[in-house]
């Protein structure tokens, strides 16, 4: 049985003036970590709150841990863990007043399920007494996640629990999360940081809305189309827009240090066609696509549906 | 037998786990207070305005704003000169209420004093008046008053006039006077006109109104805007739960805050509670029971703490100053504003503690508002409790 399901859920919003899930579909299986990919707006939060039974679909059905959101609305707030988008515990309660208020609010104990969030809690126990209010950014999403783990969840929704964090935070957390999943927690996580995609079973990319396309974080790179090159030349910006102005480019666009390129004619016309531009130093090697460019990929091709 | 044992068991594995089950409701609640004062505790502004606008309240219409009459200017025209216009303007110089600045000659000249500003009233005693008080039995007093406000100059009327048939009577007590009709008046419940009687119940229907519903709307809708109802919605936690733990620490508050108008008006206001001081208590619990309602409701209709502000002090303040009757009386007013005003609260709470307070009813004289105060707050509160979402929107 999976532990989400979601048949054709849309949601507006303002009375239907404003879209916000338009038709999604999607399964979770019981114990997967399954991402949501896509930029702010695209509709994440929106079914986070879908499945965490705060909003009623527009249109269709979905389930959480086998029951329906809307009529067994408070089995499935037993079940659940929910850490929202914006940090939202008591910012005038200290670490462990937060804690144990939210374990009281769960009817458990801290130390009932201490070995679930052992690690965690155990790099926020030097801070016990400060106020949550007054933790680093990284530090209040581990004592959300805390708060949001107290009572065991079979299934945990997560909406975008690493914005604002920084690097080495971002990594630790998601050492934690595949500790979870090893209990057999299942995880619904969405974010923006497309470099965390692979850290997921699958990814669900998500845009205005829609979702683009549900696969494993390996398969949805295969599935990109055309070769990809990474190009590099002393002067960038001026590569960039020449590449763009040459009528053999499908794509081009800048990713960290490098161009990515993508193009229908031959390796040779293009590097012949760069030399005819006068650039120095041209470097162009096929590179394997990245999470990142599938998206960039989906959204060109919408922006051109859009403008036709 | 094996099977009956089992059951057995199971039996007392239920009975157990129900009685957990209330417990852990009741530690529930216990932390859910325990959160709430320390919200309430650990914001200076939140205490502040708990404990401090009381204190200002009565500090403000006890010695600022009082409508007491305390040294008023006036001046003395006598023109007998005689031992009872001397008698009468010692009478006068003696009260606190006067100071005489001065005794003029001439009557030409209290024109003069009162375009000064300086003087709010003129006595006059004619010529011959202690002959004809005491050979004609009759004899008459000018009494000017700056009448630009009005209170004040009636009020100074009336003084005058009390101290002077006071002098009547101290001149001949046993005298008999056929024909001579005198209207007694006597000021129930506060002869000395003073002000604390009228303003205390008013403060503290506005104090408790104003944090109660104020407080309960603004941290519930803080609830809302800092998305921690977000998170308590996703919980086992029941919406009861959550109102019913607001409502318990500000009524505790509350019951503090009450204590602490009533000490100051007994012991710095001098004002007595006449009546069952248990009595008084019970229907300030009511009111406060009816303000937290009214703050729920408010809150289930607002959804930022700036708006929830402005509906209670819009929603409260207001009325309760203007239309409970404390500071305008209510038979003076338009018959809609009079119409209007039995729905604020605050009127029927004020009519109570003015009882109780002042007059020392029981509650058997105080019944019908008790019941129309207990009948608004199961209106508010069963309005808000199906009001309450159990969603986002």
């Amino acid at each position: 049985m999976d532990a989400i399901t979601l048949t054709n859920i849309s949601k507006t919003y303002n009375k239907g003036s404003v879209l916000a899930v338009d038709d999604i579909s999607f399964n979770v299986a019981k114990g997967e970590v399954f991402g949501l990919i896509g930029p702010d707006g695209a509709g994440k939060s929106t079914i986070f709150r879908l499945l965490t039974t705060l909003l009623i679909a527009d249109k269709g059905s979905a389930t959480v841990a086998g029951h329906d959101v809307v009529k067994d609305f408070q089995t499935i707030r037993k079940l659940v863990g929910y850490m929202p988008g914006r940090f939202s515990l008591y910012g005038d309660l200290s670490v462990e007043e937060n804690l144990n208020f939210f374990a009281t609010v769960f009817n458990t104990r801290l130390e009932e399920n201490y070995d679930l969030i052992k690690d965690i809690y155990v790099q926020l126990e030097p801070f016990k007494t400060r106020r949550a209010g007054k933790l680093s950014g990284g530090m209040k999403q581990k004592l959300a996640l805390c708060c949001a783990l107290i009572h065991k969840p079979e299934v945990l929704f997560l909406d975008e629990p690493t914005t604002g964090v920084d690097v080495v935070s971002r990594k630790e957390f998601w050492e934690m999360l595949s500790r979870l999943k090893k209990v057999g927690i299942t995880i619904l996580v969405s974010t923006s940081y497309m470099d965390e995609a692979t850290r997921c079973d699958r990814i669900g990319l998500i845009l205005s809305g829609k979702l683009l396309s549900i696969n494993t974080p390996e398969a949805t790179v295969k599935a990109y189309p055309e070769k990809l090159y990474g190009v590099k030349a002393d002067k960038m910006y001026a590569l960039l827009n020449d590449l763009r102005a040459y009528q053999g480019t499908l794509s081009c666009y800048t990713f960290g240090e490098h161009l990515h390129l993508s193009f229908k004619s031959s390796e040779q016309e293009v590097m012949s066609y760069m030399q005819s531009k006068k650039h120095l130093n041209i470097e162009m090697k096929p590179i394997t696509p990245t999470v990142e460019d599938c998206f960039i990929r989906l959204l060109n091709n919408q922006n051109d549906r859009n403008s036709n | 037998m094996k099977y009956f044992i089992n059951w057995h068991e199971r039996q007392n594995v239920r009975q157990i786990s129900t009685t957990c089950f209330c417990n852990e409701k009741m530690k529930q609640l216990a932390s859910f207070v325990k959160k709430e004062f320390y919200h309430v505790f650990r914001d200076w502004k939140t205490l502040l305005m708990l404990f401090g606008l009381p204190v200002i309240q009565i500090m403000l219409f006890g010695f600022a704003l009082t409508n007491e009459i305390k040294n008023a200017d006036i001046v003395v025209v006598d023109n007998a000169h005689d031992l009872a216009s001397q008698q009468i303007t010692d009478k006068i110089a003696g009260s606190n209420f006067f100071s005489v600045r001065k005794t003029l000659r001439s009557p030409s000249q209290i024109d003069a004093a009162f375009k000064e500003g300086k003087i709010k009233l003129a006595v006059v005693f004619p010529v011959n008046f202690n002959e004809d008080l005491l050979h004609l039995n009759k004899a008459s007093i000018q009494i000017l008053a700056d009448a630009s406000d009005p209170n004040t100059a009636t009020t100074l009327v009336n003084y005058i006039s009390s101290i002077v048939s006071d002098y009547q009577s101290q001149l001949a007590p046993t005298a008999n006077v056929p024909y001579a009709i005198l209207p007694e008046v006597r000021m129930l419940y506060n002869p000395d006109l003073k002000g604390a009687p009228n303003f205390v119940p008013g403060v503290m229907a506005m104090v408790l109104l104003l944090v109660c519903v104020m407080m309960t709307s603004v941290s519930i809708v803080r609830e809302k805007e800092l998305g921690t109802m977000e998170v308590l919605l996703v919980s086992p936690v029941k919406p009861l739960m959550v109102i019913v733990s607001k409502a318990i620490p500000y009524l505790v508050l509350s019951l503090i805050n009450l204590s602490a108008i009533l000490i100051l008006s007994v012991y710095l206001l001098d004002l007595p509670i006449k009546g069952s001081l248990l009595l008084l208590f019970a229907e300030s619990a009511l009111l406060i029971v009816t303000a937290l309602s009214l703050g729920l409701l408010i809150s289930t209709i607002t959804s930022s703490q700036q708006s929830a502000m402005f509906a209670s002090m819009m929603g409260m303040m207001l009325p309760t100053m203007l239309l409970s009757g404390y500071m305008f009386p209510i038979e003076n007013m338009p018959v809609v504003l009079q119409v209007i005003s039995n729905i604020v609260p605050a009127k029927w709470y004020y009519i109570i503690v003015k009882s109780v307070m002042l007059k020392g009813l029981g509650f058997s004289s105080i019944w019908k508002e008790t019941l129309i105060l207990t009948g608004m707050t199961v209106f508010f509160a069963i309005l808000s409790l199906r009001n309450f979402k159990i969603r986002l929107e």
